[in-house]
C-alpha cells in the first residue's frame, strides 16, 4: 500500500495538476482521488419493492460492524444524491445494502441498479452494533428495520453457538416481509434463534401499551439487551414502553443487572421544512453565531450582517465564490424557488435563503 | 420583496448599499449609447425573457449534460496520455507530430472547455467533487483560485467598464480610447505579439493584481499568499513539461525532441487562447462603458451591457469546442454558469431578442474578429479616439 502510495507521488509530476488516478479511471472507474466509489457486483430482488445491492468498494473502504450503515452517492438525472443504508451484509463478508423503494434516490436503486454501475461511497460507520461481550439478545424491528439486525444475524446465529437471539420482525404482509425465507431456515436450523413474524394487516399493529405482547413471545425479554429498528413510530412506541418499564422496576434496569436496556436505531429524523416561504434560525458553525432569517434574504446577507467572515463575489449568481457547507438543512435557491437541502452540499450563498432551520460550517 | 420564480434578489432589506448588488428597478444614471433607445420597462421585460430562457434551460439540464462533461474530461485524459506517451519516443519525427498535435489539442481542451467552464461553476449543479468549481485545478499557471476572482467575479460582474473591469488591457495594452494615452502605448502591437506565445504566464501576472496591492487594495498578506500558490503552481507546471517528461524521453534518445514538443504545445496552447479570448470583447462593434453607466443598474441592464460589450465568433462545432465555447461569448457573459453545451441552443434565441429591441448582437468568422481585435490594437498604440 506504501508503495503504491510512492508511485502514485511519483507519477504525479507526470499527471500534474490532475492525479494519477484521474487517468487510472479512464481504464478503471473504480479510481478517484477524491470520491470513493465501488462497483456493483450483483442485484437481488428481495420482495416487490426492495432489492440487495452487493458492490466491491475500492481503496478507502473498510470492513464494517454487523449493524452499521454506509452513506451511498447515487446519480438522479446527472445530479449526485446522498442517502444513508443500512449494510445488510454480515461481518466479514463483501459489503451489501439492501434498499427499499421509499422515494426518489431508494426508487431508483431498486428499480436501476445494473452490475457493473458505480456507487458513490462513504465508509461504514454508526454505533448500532452487537454488545461486546455476548449476551442473550432481543431484536424489535419494523420494515425495512430488519435491515441492519439481518447482519447482525448472519453475523452471529451461524458461528456463534453460545448465540442467544429473539427477533420480533413486523411487516405489512408476508409478501412484503424482507429475507422471510432465510430467517424461517435459520430458526429451523438454529435452536438459539427464535423468530416471531408479526403481520400488521392481519394482526393489526403491536401493542406497546404495555409489556403483555411482547411477554407472551418473549417471556424472558427483562433479561435481555433489546435492539430496535423501524419507522419513527415503532421506535417512539418502543421506547416510551422501555423507559415506562424501566421507571416501574428500576432494580431491573440497571445495566449490571443485564437486562432491560434498548438500542434503537433511527433511519431519519424528519428536517423541520415547513413551506419553504418561511425562513428560520441560521447556526453558523464555526463562527458560533445563530440569526433568525426570513425566507427571502439571501443566506449571505444573513450572514454578514451577523458578522461572519462570509466568502462573496458577484452577489447575484453567477460567480461561485461565496460557496459554502451546508450542514443540515434546507435552503431555497432564490432564482428558481428550488428547494434543496444535502447535507454537504455547496451552496450559493448570494441567492439563498432558509428554508426552515439551516447549518452552516462557517 | 416578492419571490416568484424568475425575479432575482436584490439588496436585501435595502437597510445599509452592498457593493456589486443590483437594483430592483429603475435606470442607471447613464443608458450606454447602443441602448439609449430603451425605456426602463422594456430593459425590464429584456431582462424577464432572458431569465426565462435561464429557467428553461435549468429545467432542461440533467444526466445528457453530466454525460457530456464526463465525455469531455475523458477525451482530454486520452489525447494528454497519448500525447505525451509519443512525445517520450520523439526522436522518430511521425512520433513528434503526433505528440505534440494531441498535446496542443489536450491542453486547449484542458484550459477552456474543462478548465474555463468547470472553474466558472458551469457543473457545480452535478455535486460530483471530481468535476467542482471549488476542487478543480487546470493545466494553466495561474492557479485556478486566483483566476476565480479576477475572472468570475471582477471581469464578468464589471465587464468592459472602464476603470473597473482590468480585463480591458490586461494592464499592458490600451484597447479602448477612454483610456490616457501614454507614450509607452506605442508599444501596444509588439507587447501584444510578445504576450500570444506566453499568454499564460502573462495571466498568471495579472492575476497577482499588483496594481492593486500597491493602490493599497489588496492586502499583504493576500498578496503572499497568491505568491506562495502562484510559485507551487510554477514549480510543478515547470516540471512536468521541461524536466519529468524530457528527463523520461531521454531513456530513448528523446529528450530534446520531447522538450521542444512541450513547448510547442504550451505555445500552440497559448496562441489559441489569446487569439480567441481577444475575439470576445475587443473586435469592432463591441462596446465598453463608464462608471455611471452602471450606476443603479438593473438586471435588465446588465443583461444589455454583456450583449453589447462582447462578441461571438461564427464557425464549425469542432472550432467552437476548440474555443471552449467561447466563440458563444455573448451567450456566456448572459449566463456565465449555464453549462457550455448549451450556449449553441440558446444563441439563436438571444439572437432573436437583440434584433427585436434593437442592440447589435456582433458575430464573425475567427480570422475577420481576429483581424478586427489587433486593428484595435494598432490603432490605440497612437493618442486620440480613432473614428
Amino acid at each position: 500500500m506504501i508503495r503504491l502510495r510512492r508511485l502514485a507521488n511519483a507519477a504525479s509530476v507526470m499527471t500534474t495538476p490532475f492525479t494519477p488516478e484521474d487517468f487510472l479511471a479512464l481504464f478503471n472507474p473504480v479510481f478517484s482521488s477524491r470520491q470513493l466509489r465501488g462497483v456493483v457486483t450483483r442485484v437481488v430482488q428481495e420482495t416487490a419493492e426492495s432489492a440487495t445491492i452487493f458492490f466491491k468498494p475500492g481503496r478507502g473502504w473498510h470492513a464494517h460492524l454487523a449493524g452499521q450503515w454506509a452513506r451511498i452517492g447515487v446519480e438522479l438525472d446527472g445530479v449526485r444524491h446522498w442517502r444513508s443504508y443500512s449494510l445488510s451484509a454480515a461481518a466479514g463478508k463483501n459489503p451489501a445494502i439492501t434498499v427499499t423503494n421509499m422515494g426518489a434516490v431508494s426508487g431508483t436503486l431498486v428499480r436501476d441498479t445494473r452490475p457493473g454501475d458505480i456507487l458513490f461511497l462513504a465508509p461504514p460507520q454508526g454505533d448500532f452494533v452487537l454488545p461486546e461481550h455476548p449476551r442473550p439478545l432481543l431484536m424489535l424491528t419494523a420494515g425495512s428495520g430488519i435491515t441492519p439486525v439481518m447482519s447482525m444475524i448472519r453475523t452471529l446465529i451461524p458461528r456463534r453457538p453460545d448465540a442467544d437471539v429473539v427477533l420480533i420482525h413486523s411487516s405489512r404482509t408476508p409478501g412484503e416481509s424482507l429475507f422471510r425465507e432465510e430467517l424461517a431456515e435459520l430458526a429451523d436450523q438454529f435452536p438459539n434463534f427464535r423468530l416471531a413474524q408479526w403481520f400488521t394487516r392481519r394482526q393489526g399493529r403491536m401493542d406497546f401499551s404495555s409489556m403483555k405482547e411482547i411477554e407472551e413471545i418473549c417471556p424472558d425479554w427483562s433479561d435481555r439487551a433489546a435492539y430496535a429498528c423501524g419507522p419513527e413510530g415503532f421506535l417512539d412506541d418502543a421506547e416510551a414502553l422501555w423507559n415506562q418499564t424501566a421507571l416501574a422496576s428500576p432494580d431491573a434496569s440497571t445495566e449490571a443487572s443485564g437486562g432491560c436496556s434498548l438500542k434503537i436505531e433511527r433511519f431519519s429524523t424528519s428536517l423541520a421544512g415547513g413551506d419553504g416561504r418561511d425562513g428560520g434560525l441560521v447556526t453558523f458553525e464555526s463562527s458560533d453565531r445563530e440569526v433568525q432569517a426570513d425566507g427571502a434574504t439571501p443566506l449571505l446577507d444573513v450572514g454578514e450582517d451577523a458578522g461572519v467572515l462570509m466568502p462573496s463575489g458577484c452577489r447575484m449568481g453567477i460567480c461561485h465564490s461565496c460557496l459554502t457547507p451546508l450542514l443540515s438543512g434546507n435552503v431555497r435557491d432564490l432564482r428558481t424557488g428550488e428547494v434543496s437541502g444535502e447535507p454537504g452540499q455547496l451552496i450559493q450563498t448570494c441567492v439563498s435563503a432558509a428554508a426552515g432551520p439551516v447549518n452552516l460550517e462557517i | 420583496m416578492s419571490v416568484t420564480t424568475t425575479s432575482r434578489p436584490a439588496a436585501a432589506g435595502t437597510t445599509k448599499p452592498r457593493p456589486g448588488a443590483l437594483a430592483d428597478s429603475g435606470s442607471p444614471l447613464v443608458r450606454p449609447p447602443a441602448a439609449a433607445h430603451l425605456t426602463d420597462e422594456q430593459v425590464a421585460e429584456l431582462g424577464r425573457e432572458l431569465d426565462a430562457i435561464r429557467d428553461d434551460i435549468l429545467s432542461k439540464r440533467g444526466a445528457s449534460d453530466a454525460a457530456y462533461i464526463r465525455r469531455m474530461v475523458k477525451i482530454q485524459r486520452g489525447l494528454e496520455l497519448s500525447g505525451r506517451a509519443a512525445l517520450l519516443v520523439s526522436k522518430n519525427k511521425g512520433a513528434w507530430v503526433a505528440g505534440t498535435t494531441l498535446l496542443s489539442l489536450s491542453k486547449i481542451m484542458a484550459s477552456m472547455e474543462l478548465g474555463h467552464n468547470i472553474l466558472h461553476g458551469q457543473w457545480d449543479w452535478m455535486r460530483d467533487p471530481d468535476i467542482h468549481s471549488t476542487t478543480w485545478e487546470w493545466d494553466f499557471v495561474t492557479p485556478a483560485r486566483s483566476w476565480q476572482h479576477t475572472h468570475n467575479d471582477l471581469h464578468h460582474r464589471w465587464t468592459n467598464v472602464v476603470g473597473k473591469d482590468r480585463d480591458v488591457g490586461y494592464n499592458l495594452l490600451r484597447m479602448d480610447p477612454d483610456q490616457e494615452w501614454k507614450p509607452f502605448n506605442l508599444g501596444n502591437p509588439i507587447y501584444n505579439a510578445l504576450l500570444a506565445p506566453v499568454f499564460e504566464w502573462g495571466i498568471a501576472l495579472y492575476d497577482l493584481e499588483i496594481p492593486e496591492y500597491k493602490e493599497g487594495l489588496k492586502s499583504k498578506e493576500a498578496m503572499l499568499k497568491d505568491l506562495k500558490s502562484l510559485g507551487r503552481k510554477v514549480v510543478t507546471q515547470f516540471t512536468k513539461d521541461y524536466a519529468a517528461t524530457p528527463a523520461l524521453a531521454m531513456l530513448t534518445g528523446s529528450g530534446k525532441q520531447a522538450l521542444v514538443g512541450t513547448l510547442t504545445a504550451n505555445a500552440v496552447r497559448n496562441v489559441w487562447a489569446h487569439a480567441v479570448i481577444f475575439c470576445g470583447h475587443f473586435p469592432e462593434g463591441t462596446d465598453t462603458f463608464t462608471e455611471e453607466m452602471v450606476e443603479g443598474e438593473t438586471r435588465g441592464d446588465w443583461y444589455v451591457r454583456q450583449m453589447i460589450g462582447s462578441a461571438n465568433i461564427s464557425g464549425s462545432k469542432f472550432m467552437h469546442l476548440m474555443t471552449g465555447n467561447l466563440s458563444h461569448q455573448i451567450e456566456h457573459h448572459l449566463f456565465p454558469d449555464l453549462p457550455s453545451n448549451r450556449y449553441a441552443e440558446v444563441a439563436p434565441r438571444v439572437r432573436e431578442i437583440c434584433q427585436r429591441y434593437g442592440l447589435k448582437y456582433t458575430t464573425g468568422p475567427l480570422l475577420k474578429q481576429v483581424g478586427s481585435s489587433w486593428a484595435k490594437v494598432f490603432k490605440l498604440a497612437l493618442p486620440g479616439k480613432p473614428a
